[in-house]
């Protein structure tokens, strides 16, 4: 099944439901756990015999990372920075089993990861300065 | 030519630039523009092997990927940014390949090799980004290729290698079970660790293991259940910490895996499950309940004092937790409750009996989620003892519920009023209300067993139908009520207007003929009723006409308003019945007779019969038409015998001319185009054909064609009156209620369609199954010019000494076959090979010569009141079937 398929027959069920009501949906023999913040929606399909309240702790411990990566994070950082929630969600999570319970954790390894790429990019412009300069 | 720089700043700067194309789009067709003019651009790219943007395009195509556009062709690109040297390409290379491909796809094999190149590598964050790959995507090869370096990676050094080792070990165990026991022993020692990562995820592979290796359950069960007890118990008593602290909870994620790993050990193991019994009972009584995580911690905790093995005191604190949590004023917590209730009902369904008043609380709430649980939870809590008020409170609730939900509430009514009804009266009154409640959610096969059931329950004629006569005066847009209500005062009319078995606890009714006409009439004219419950209204009219001679005529302008009706079945029926009301007066009252009793058990055999989604039967199929709106198969024999003794004999040509006559059998048109038909040798054939057994339109016979064929092109047979027995009768049982010699006749042929000449014993008979106490055998024979049908005649003998009762015979094959059963010739086996059960079955090979026929069977019988159910496979069917 396709993502997009997923996405919206998913967004049908989530968002015609009203406030007060629970977190939880049960859709194609599975359950999906949602939670609103502001505008933005995070799902995440799990197993019957999962447990639903920890998925949701699952999902805020996810957000409050994000929120500290991002300072404040909103809808927009989100989309243009897609790359960057997936790596957090990597360090998270991985094939959908919790990874890592420490929010700080998280953070180091992530900002050590962002190191490695910004070192890369400098030698990189190094690089071609000296070549610019020996091609002169 | 010049070469380019790496400016990663460049690569996201241009994505970013795609991404606000994208998002400024305002229709669905600019941003197909978009993304195709992108999408261009990038495979001219890749084609050019660009190896500078490849970053930045792969970031464009995860993104276009995500919008749910095609992105196949950037797949290789993944490949190769992982095979490139540095960092920051890897990084992207291994996201794309996570995104955009899956274990399905072949690509995925070439990407082993640079995964075991970066398992090994020196640099550690190249190590975590292959581990956390694999453990999303990795496929059964790639688990065995890889295994032995992951497993090699749960010992290194950092820490966060060891966990995302882990977890990826749970992957490759989950692919590859064989594999599971290599892991056993470095999963012992990640128990041990004090890192919170490594040690939930050490926990996760526990507990996966346990799961796939009955060996690794057995060496975690012994050696580390006390330690794990100690873990848990160090973690509820540890002070405040606060990296890991949650509500005033430290970790409480790993709470939570620690007691699902222990609900594994203990499950089923008295050692065991003594063993954690302090701390569990610790967890359920000093967590907080005031937050989410302490009630996420809970729920775990009332899950496994559930699961291990049975302490008392446990399950008090348990189910205790489970009421305070149906209490709750959160959705959440109330929804958690239900669905662990629903697991406590096998262990203690007393206790959560004690509940049963919130559940039904729930089953009203706002919240479909919750409403749903707990339907399902009531549906598993109703007994014999509860079961009125609990179905009183479900139907007044149908009353007010939601639309949506009335399907699900309306189903689930159903199926406890039919499994635990007390008494008759009081089934027919529940299904009534639902009917009147809830008449268009209401399954076919629900109103046919109501059906059954009211004509099995002949004290109850009167009531019934004066009930549903009161019924349908204020739900007459309830489709299934109408339909049940016109065929009861179609059947007992005359009870309706007489008022006849009038029981005390009915208000008196005055019902004339002409009311009772009215409002069948009214079912005929009301638009939204579909073309069954018109046709079942037409059909009371019929036997109305008879049994109220005063309305006969007015019946007769009613009916023949239809002559001209565009609906083909109102206006062939219509046309019909108006030549029986007009032309045959004589044998209008037989024809129109009540329906004999129709036989619960073969009803209750059949709909058991046609549970199982491979076999085929025709009950499903008749079932679900009862009314001879399409053409039932082979069952409708009866309403013919009256006729055919009343009128003219048979076996003669004018005798199957006129019951083509009033039976409207269109086989005229083919036979007439053709031409080349055979001509039929005897009247039997004739007959046969009117009754369309087993012959195709193609074999009818030539006689004249009369006014009724020409309305009917080339439609399949439908005789009207089939329409009569409402859900199919049984042949003996007809033959019982007809009772004139020629019925026997013709009943025999029910059961044995004659063979074909050419090749009808071609096949020898098989012995198909045999056990100590039944014989089965198969008589094989095929119908002339269809080679791929195979027509079986099973024959059943009882080889033990005891009577067997509800005889039921079902079978499965293959896709490749389809299978087709008759009903079988009775549902009880006399003992001792004193008589046989007979059941046709027909088998078509899509396969034919290539394929032999198989088949599963089953047979089900009562011996002594006993169940008895002999299972087996035919493989012995002779070649060439």
């Amino acid at each position: 099944m396709c993502f997009e398929k997923v996405i919206r027959e998913l967004s049908g069920v989530i968002l015609t439901r009203g406030p007060k009501l629970c977190n939880f949906v049960e859709w194609r023999g599975y359950k999906v756990v949602y939670k609103r913040y502001a505008s933005l929606y995070f799902c995440m399909c799990i197993d019957q015999e999962d447990n639903e309240l920890e998925v949701l702790e699952i999902i805020h411990h996810y957000v409050e990372i994000l929120d500290r990566y991002f300072g404040s994070v909103c809808e927009l950082d989100l989309i243009f920075n897609f790359h960057k929630a997936y790596y957090i969600l990597d360090e998270l999570l991985i094939a959908g089993e919790l990874q890592e319970p420490s929010k700080k954790t998280v953070a180091r390894l992530i900002a050590a990861q962002d190191s490695l790429v910004e070192t890369a990019k400098e030698e990189a412009s190094s690089i071609s300065n000296i070549i610019a300069q020996a091609t002169k | 030519m010049a070469l380019h720089s790496v400016n990663l700043n460049e690569l996201f700067t241009y994505c970013w630039d795609m991404i606000r194309a994208i998002r400024a789009c305002k229709t669905a067709a600019e941003e197909r523009a978009v993304v195709r003019k992108e999408c261009a651009a990038i495979r001219a790219a890749i084609n050019e092997n660009d190896q500078d943007y490849r970053h930045r395009n792969l970031a464009k195509l995860m993104f276009i990927h995500m919008l749910g556009y095609p992105t196949h062709f950037g797949q290789m690109e993944c490949l190769k940014l992982i095979a490139s040297a540095g960092f920051p390409e890897k990084r992207i290379g291994y996201l794309g390949l996570m995104l955009l491909l899956d274990e399905r796809q072949e690509v995925l094999m070439l990407v082993t090799n640079s995964l075991k190149q970066d398992l090994n590598h020196s640099n550690q964050y190249i190590v975590g980004l292959a581990l956390c790959a694999l453990g999303n995507i990795c496929s059964a090869e790639m688990a065995r290729d890889l295994a032995p370096e992951v497993e090699r990676l749960l010992q290194f050094r950092d820490p966060n290698i060891r966990k995302k080792a882990a977890l990826c070990s749970i992957r490759i165990i989950r692919k590859v079970p064989d594999l599971a026991e290599n892991f056993i022993n470095p999963t012992a020692s990640l128990l041990k660790e004090k890192h919170h990562g490594v040690l939930i995820t050490g926990v996760q592979l526990c507990t996966d293991l346990c799961k796939v290796s009955e060996e690794a359950l057995e060496y975690f069960r012994k050696k580390s259940t006390d330690g794990l007890v100690k873990t848990l118990r160090d973690l509820v008593n540890s002070p405040y910490a606060p990296e890991y602290d949650i509500a005033g909870i430290t970790d409480p994620f790993l709470h939570i895996r620690l007691l699902k790993l222990l609900r594994v050990l203990g499950q089923g193991d008295a050692d065991a499950s003594d063993s954690m019994n302090d701390i569990l009972a610790q967890v359920a009584t000093k967590t907080e309940s005031n937050k989410n995580a302490g009630n996420a911690i809970l729920y775990a905790c009332v899950e496994t004092i559930m699961s291990i093995e049975d302490n008392g005191g446990l399950r008090v604190l348990a189910i205790n937790i489970l009421g305070r949590f149906l209490s709750n004023r959160d959705n959440n917590i109330r929804y958690v409750a239900l669905n662990m209730l629903m697991k406590a009902i096998t262990v203690d369904a007393q206790a959560v009996q004690r509940h049963r008043a919130t559940i039904l609380e729930c089953v009203k709430d706002s919240d479909a989620s919750i409403r749903k649980r707990a339907l399902e939870l009531v549906y598993l809590l109703v007994n014999e003892s509860n079961v009125k008020p609990l179905t009183k409170e479900l139907i007044d609730y149908l009353e007010v519920s939601d639309q949506e939900f009335k399907g699900d509430l309306t189903a689930k009514i159903c199926s406890i009023v039919s499994k635990l009804s007390p008494e008759k009266i009081w089934y027919i009154d529940q299904m009534l209300k639902v009917l009147s409640e809830a008449g268009n959610f209401v399954k076919d096969e629900v109103w046919h067993a109501l059906i059954v059931v009211i004509s099995n329950a002949s004290d109850l004629h009167g009531y019934t139908v004066r009930a549903l006569y009161r019924a349908l005066q204020t739900s007459a847009e309830q489709e299934c009520l109408v339909r049940v209500a016109v065929w009861c005062i179609g059947e007992y009319g005359d009870l309706l207007v007489n008022s006849v078995g009038m029981l005390d606890i009915e208000d008196p009714v005055t019902v004339t003929e002409s009311d009772a006409v009215d409002i069948v009439e009214i079912a005929i004219r009301r638009d939204t009723l579909d073309l069954t419950t018109k046709a079942m209204a037409f059909i009371a009219l019929l036997k109305l006409s008879s049994r109220f001679p005063s309305c006969s005529e007015r019946i007769k302008d009613i009916v023949s308003q239809y002559r001209g009706s565009l609906v083909l079945e109102l206006q062939q029926r219509s046309i019909e019945f108006n030549s029986i009301i007009l032309k045959h007066q004589n044998i209008r009252s037989a024809l129109v007779e009540r329906m004999p009793v129709l036989d619960e058990a073969t009803f209750i055999g059949k709909r058991a019969g046609a549970m199982p989604t491979s076999v085929s039967t025709p009950s499903a199929a008749s079932i679900n038409l009862p009314n001879g709106i399409a053409k039932p198969s082979a069952v409708p024999l009866v309403d013919l015998l009256d006729l055919s003794s009343d009128d003219a004999p048979a076996p003669s040509s004018s005798g199957g001319d006129f019951l083509q006559d009033l039976l409207g059998v269109d086989l005229l048109p083919s036979s007439n185009q053709s031409g080349i038909n055979p001509v039929p040798q005897n009247g039997t054939d004739v007959l046969l054909d009117l009754l369309s057994i087993g012959t195709p339109p193609a074999q009818s016979s030539p006689s004249t064609p009369d006014i009724l064929s020409s309305s009917q092109d080339n439609k399949t047979p439908v005789s009207p009156l089939e329409g009569l027995l409402s859900p199919p009768s049984q042949p003996k049982q007809a033959a019982s209620a007809g009772a004139a010699p020629v019925v026997d006749f013709l009943d025999g042929f029910a059961a044995n369609p004659p063979k074909p000449e050419d090749n009808g014993s071609a096949y020898p008979s098989i012995v198909a199954f045999e056990s100590s106490a039944l014989k089965m055998e198969f008589n094989f024979s095929k119908p002339p010019g269809n080679p791929q049908t195979t027509l079986i005649q099973a024959t059943f003998t009882n080889l033990s000494s005891n009577n067997y009762s509800d005889f039921v015979f079902q079978a499965a094959v293959p896709k490749f076959l389809q299978l087709h059963l008759d009903p079988a010739s009775s549902n009880t086996l006399p003992a001792s090979g004193n008589g046989v059960v007979t059941q046709n079955l027909k088998v078509t090979n899509s396969q034919h010569g290539k394929k032999s026929i198989v088949m599963r069977v089953r047979i089900a019988y009562k011996m002594n009141n006993k169940d008895v159910l002999e299972e087996g496979q035919i493989n012995n069917f002779p070649r060439g079937l």
